[in-house]
């Protein structure tokens, strides 16, 4: 008995030493983002860093005039809202058809499918990049988004878990002479909600957090994604740290909201995705 | 149980339902991809006058004797060979004190979790303030204090010693929660009978740790290991934003010299080469992976 809570001690002080170093940048990051410019540095290398006094939003006004952070923050929500949401429908109903439909060719273009799943995006990001130059889409919307709609992991992750699910029900539909969009409407998406909750959570964010293809792609601001804003506004002079936190904390807090919120979702979803692949 | 009739009825709707999905598959991977893999056997060049033509190897050739781009294979081949072990023993660790049941593991796993769910830019970002030079960074002061005074300050991300461990390090910090979450699901899977039987037998923590946990978690801990290792091979967004590759190339890596290649000169099938190249890697460390996987399950 003796020797468990002696290991439980051990257990929770490796927890909080560790825990204090993994969050130091994280606290340096949200407190600084309220302390005045000059402080934010000045500070890191004491305790005072980790400590909240004299905190103002100052910062946070300074982010909005001294960038277009409303429209930054604009264009990575519909970037990424139209790229998991056209990719929900788009993967989940190739990936209904390759796991339940019969018909000829199937298994060929399945097995091909599986395959274009090892090709990472920075394989085909040069040839997509002078694709794009040609045909004069770059700094539009349309590049961010088109070709990340259909993806071969999201259409096998939809596809192991239709394979898993029971046939009876859509067998029953399908001899009342309901149509397959109806059968996949109103028969699988109701029960395979978790599948879609796993894909949406990485394609988001995956997408949420590029950075590569932006800044291959966007020109002006127009178009410019959070990511590649923070970094430019980084380099913006003069070099405001505080500014540079409080740009920092408005774009990752939304997406630490739902993560919060969700967090269910998102750990099973990272996890199911692992064992299956 | 296919019938005759129903595999003629469904062809139809079945090709309505793939064909978005195939378009896009084909129009943005396949094709940009079967494109890299010709253009590189040529020496196509944006703005060059000359007629285009195939050179077989020879872009391959210059690679190979290019001092930049091998120092860029080295220090992918060097990021892997350092992140890949410590950040898996990491997530191990952090997996198997999570997995004990204390009270309080769902806050710390939230927390580990966290850097996960942050932009990679903004992490470059962050650090970048961490790795301050002078006596005044987060990362300095840290060491001067745990070294009891002897640490000297630095520039980090101006030594050429010192920038690619420091890029090293936020990696993961960035990526260690990603691995822990899939290993204590890993570790959630394994049966406690086994655990049981054998502590019946007398085994203490450290065998049950080395005969039982470490072999029920074999398959889990090959795929945090490939998804990383192809992370290392990816490596990019940190790099631009904190050192450009230096100081003297010694945080470059393939993807930041192809779009040097591909962006900055122009060089389309050069850079196409280096795509091949980067993929080759990729295919290589998958390969291994499924040789591994499949092995156990015929075993088991």
């Amino acid at each position: 008995m003796k020797h468990r809570t002696g290991s439980m001690l051990l257990s929770y002080l490796l927890l909080i030493i560790i825990t204090t170093l993994f969050i130091a940048p994280l606290m340096m990051m949200l407190l600084g983002s309220f302390k005045a410019d000059h402080r934010v540095l000045l500070e890191s290398g004491s305790v005072a860093a980790l400590l909240p006094h004299d905190l103002s939003l100052q910062n946070y006004s300074d982010v909005f005039r001294r960038s277009d952070f409303m429209r930054f923050f604009f264009n990575s929500l519909f970037i990424t809202s139209c790229i998991v949401i056209c990719g929900l429908l788009v993967n989940s109903l190739a990936a209904y058809a390759f796991a339940r439909l019969q018909w000829r060719g199937r298994d060929l273009l399945f097995n091909l499918v599986l395959a274009l799943m090892i090709l990472p995006f920075e394989a085909i990001a040069v040839p997509l990049f002078y694709g794009a130059s040609m045909f004069g889409l770059r700094d539009t919307y349309s590049v961010q988004i088109l070709p990340f709609i259909a993806n071969a992991f999201s259409i096998y992750l939809f596809y192991s878990f239709f394979i898993g699910m029971p046939k009876e029900l859509e067998e029953a539909a399908r001899i009342d002479g309901a149509s397959t969009l109806r059968i996949f409407f109103s028969i699988i998406t109701p029960n395979a909600k978790p599948v879609f909750a796993t894909v949406a959570i990485l394609t988001f964010l995956t997408w949420w957090g590029s950075y590569l293809w932006p800044t291959m792609v966007t020109i002006g601001p127009a178009v410019r994604p959070l990511p590649l804003a923070i970094a430019s506004f980084y380099t913006l002079p003069p070099l405001q740290w505080g500014d540079i936190l409080a740009f920092g904390v408005m774009m990752v807090s939304p997406v630490l909201l739902v993560f919060v919120i969700f967090q269910r979702w998102f750990v099973a979803g990272v996890a199911s995705s692992a064992i299956k692949g | 149980m296919s019938r005759p009739g129903q595999l003629n009825d469904q062809t139809m709707p079945a090709l309505l339902l793939v064909m978005p999905a195939l378009i896009g598959l084909l129009l943005f991977i396949l094709i940009p991809f079967s494109t890299a893999l010709v253009l590189a056997f040529t020496d196509l060049r944006l703005g060059s006058p000359l007629a285009v033509s195939f050179v077989g190897f020879d872009q391959f050739l210059h690679l190979f004797n290019d001092p930049d781009f091998m120092r860029a294979l080295l220090n992918n081949l060097l990021f892997a060979a350092v992140v890949v072990p410590l950040q898996t023993i990491l997530a191990l660790a952090l997996a198997l004190l999570l997995n004990r049941g204390l009270p309080g593991t769902v806050a710390f796993r939230t927390l580990f979790f966290m850097p996960v769910v942050f932009p990679m830019s903004l992490v470059a970002v962050i650090w970048s303030l961490i790795y301050a030079p002078g006596p005044n960074g987060m990362m300095n002061a840290f060491l001067h204090w745990a070294s009891l005074g002897h640490w000297e300050a630095r520039d980090f991300l101006r030594d050429p010693l010192l920038a690619m461990p420091a890029i090293m390090l936020l990696s993961i910090w960035q990526g260690v929660g990603f691995q822990m979450v899939i290993l204590l699901a890993g570790l959630q899977g394994i049966p406690q009978t086994l655990y049981e039987a054998a502590a019946l037998d007398g085994a203490d923590r450290w065998r049950q740790l080395l005969h039982i946990t470490l072999p029920q978690l074999r398959n889990p801990l090959i795929f945090v290991m490939l998804v990383t290792t192809i992370l290392a091979f990816r490596l990019f967004d940190q790099v631009q934003i904190m050192t450009r590759g230096g100081p003297e190339n010694a945080t470059t890596t393939v993807i930041y010299e192809t779009v040097q290649a591909a962006f900055a000169r122009q060089q389309v099938a050069l850079a196409s080469a280096m795509t091949v190249i980067f993929f080759l890697l990729v295919l290589a460390v998958t390969w291994l992976q499924r040789r591994f996987t499949h092995q156990h399950r015929e075993v088991a």
